[in-house]
């Protein structure tokens, strides 16, 4: 079996899992709305927002809300051990990272759907002013977050305290795609835009992807080896 | 051997067979020099106390643990080469049953089906076939999460049944299962040793094992020892056996 064909069945058998459960999607909503809230009421005073906030408060809602999905990426696999009957299946093991991944991001970016028009309501963030270049941007940014994130979440779901563990690795390895994807954002939503300096943060994302996407899928296999 | 690009029919196996296996977790040593060889048509018991290392056995031959020593050959090839393609004719029972609580039974079935490349129309038939065999077919289209332990137990060993694997390495089989259905895995495992596989299963159930095991491997300490033969029951010689080697 391809590569690809196996990452999809395991993508297609975790939507199917949280759609029946809908624990992830209910928590991820949930919190990103309370933090969206708090924003809301410490950076929107007198009816003006903070200068270029509604980046950081986009991207930051966004990171939170993904790391609580990461954690139980694996955690579920770990329940009835069905990681290991997927490490048993006669796949190759970068198709289980895939999967992985690629179930994580439909989730992440159905947290989005949600997030970004609410950044637009309550921040009065222009999110229409250049549609694609924010979705690229939203994209290459979450999905190098979610690739160095699945990786981790792998690696560390035999330790105890992963739950701690996971943050506080994830969070600096993956600062450049935090910040590509954030400042890449801000020069969209300025005032002043500088639709120039976006796309080179893009362009940077694109790198970061693909230097985090190879790193990844090289080291899976080794670092899921008992 | 060269690996070459071959699909799993290519890769099937009469006689898998270890030599001074062993495997270390840190300082701890869970495996220290075993070797086995185990052939088609055989149920092998795999006996001793808890933390013998019968599980940590079980992981090498499935290869999802690297032995530190030693080397495991099934036929005249080994896991390190043929890894992912050997996998396709081994099935698995774990003490954890690998299935997914939130899917259906049907569909814990397709999905570990369609993972192990099985085509759609035989992999539809073998699943009507192991839903039967699990007693299950009137539940097939409810949430494993409903079902009691020992409807998972069966349900779990027809997964691991269900691409009809050479090498069959059951972890406690008997775990949770009423009298009847203790009957039927023990005339489905010599069901499987009629079609030729290699079957082995740890268990604490000596009397149940006796019934059926062509032979028996015990485990103390990481190490093999020989269980004497005799009249006498099964359980007896083991003790005696553990007790010695203690």
């Amino acid at each position: 079996m391809g590569v690809l064909q196996a990452a999809w069945l395991i993508a297609r058998k975790d939507l199917t899992v949280e759609l029946r459960s809908r624990e992830l999607i209910y928590t991820a909503v949930f919190f990103a709305l309370s933090c969206l809230l708090v924003f809301a009421f410490a950076f929107v005073g007198e009816r003006t927002v903070v200068e270029n906030a509604p980046a950081g408060i986009l991207w930051v809602t966004t990171i939170f809300a993904a790391s609580l999905a990461l954690g139980r990426t694996f955690e579920r696999e770990r329940q009835a051990d069905t990681l290991r009957a997927l490490l048993l299946a006669p796949i190759e093991r970068p198709s289980i990272y895939l999967g992985k991944l690629l179930s994580l991001l439909i989730l992440l970016f159905g947290i989005q759907v949600v997030v970004v028009p609410l950044v637009g309501l309550l921040f009065g963030a222009p999110i229409f002013r250049a549609p694609l270049l924010l979705g690229g941007l939203l994209l290459l940014g979450t999905v190098g977050f979610a690739a160095v994130g699945t990786l981790f979440a792998a690696m560390l779901q035999r330790a105890s305290s992963r739950d701690v563990l996971l943050p506080v690795v994830l969070y600096p390895v993956t600062l450049p795609a935090i910040l590509g994807g954030m400042q890449g954002t801000l020069w969209v939503l300025a005032a002043e835009p500088n639709y120039e300096l976006a796309r080179t943060w893009l362009a940077m994302l694109v790198f970061f992807d693909a230097v985090f996407l190879t790193l990844a899928l090289w080291t899976f296999a080794p670092v899921t080896s008992e | 051997m060269t690996r070459p690009h071959h699909g799993a029919s290519d890769c099937d196996f009469d006689v898998v067979a270890a030599v001074e296996v062993s495997r270390h977790y840190g300082r701890r040593r869970a495996l220290a020099g075993v070797t086995g060889q185990w052939t088609a048509g055989t149920i092998t018991g795999l006996f001793g106390p808890n933390g013998a290392g019968k599980s940590t056995l079980l992981g090498v031959l499935s290869t999802l643990l690297r032995p530190s020593g030693g080397t495991v050959r099934y036929g005249d090839r080994d896991a390190r080469a043929w890894g992912d393609i050997l996998r396709s004719r081994i099935g698995v029972l774990g003490h954890d049953l690998f299935l997914y609580p939130e899917l259906t039974a049907r569909e814990n079935l397709i999905f570990f089906g369609r993972l192990y490349g099985m085509a759609p129309a035989h992999l539809e038939r073998s699943v009507e076939t192991a839903l039967k065999r699990a007693g299950l077919a009137a539940r097939a289209d409810d949430r494993v999460g409903s079902f009691s332990r020992g409807m998972r137990q069966r349900l779990a060993a027809e997964r691991a049944l269900l691409h009809g694997p050479r090498l069959v390495l059951f972890d406690e089989p008997f775990t949770g299962l009423d009298d009847a259905s203790v009957e039927r895995m023990i005339a489905r495992l010599r069901e499987l040793r009629e079609q030729g596989a290699i079957v082995l299963a740890a268990t604490h159930d000596l009397e149940i094992a006796e019934q059926f095991v062509d032979g028996g491997l015990c485990l103390q300490g990481g190490r093999i020892v020989t269980i004497p033969p005799g009249p006498e029951p099964l359980r007896a010689r083991y003790r005696r056996a553990v007790e010695e080697a203690a």
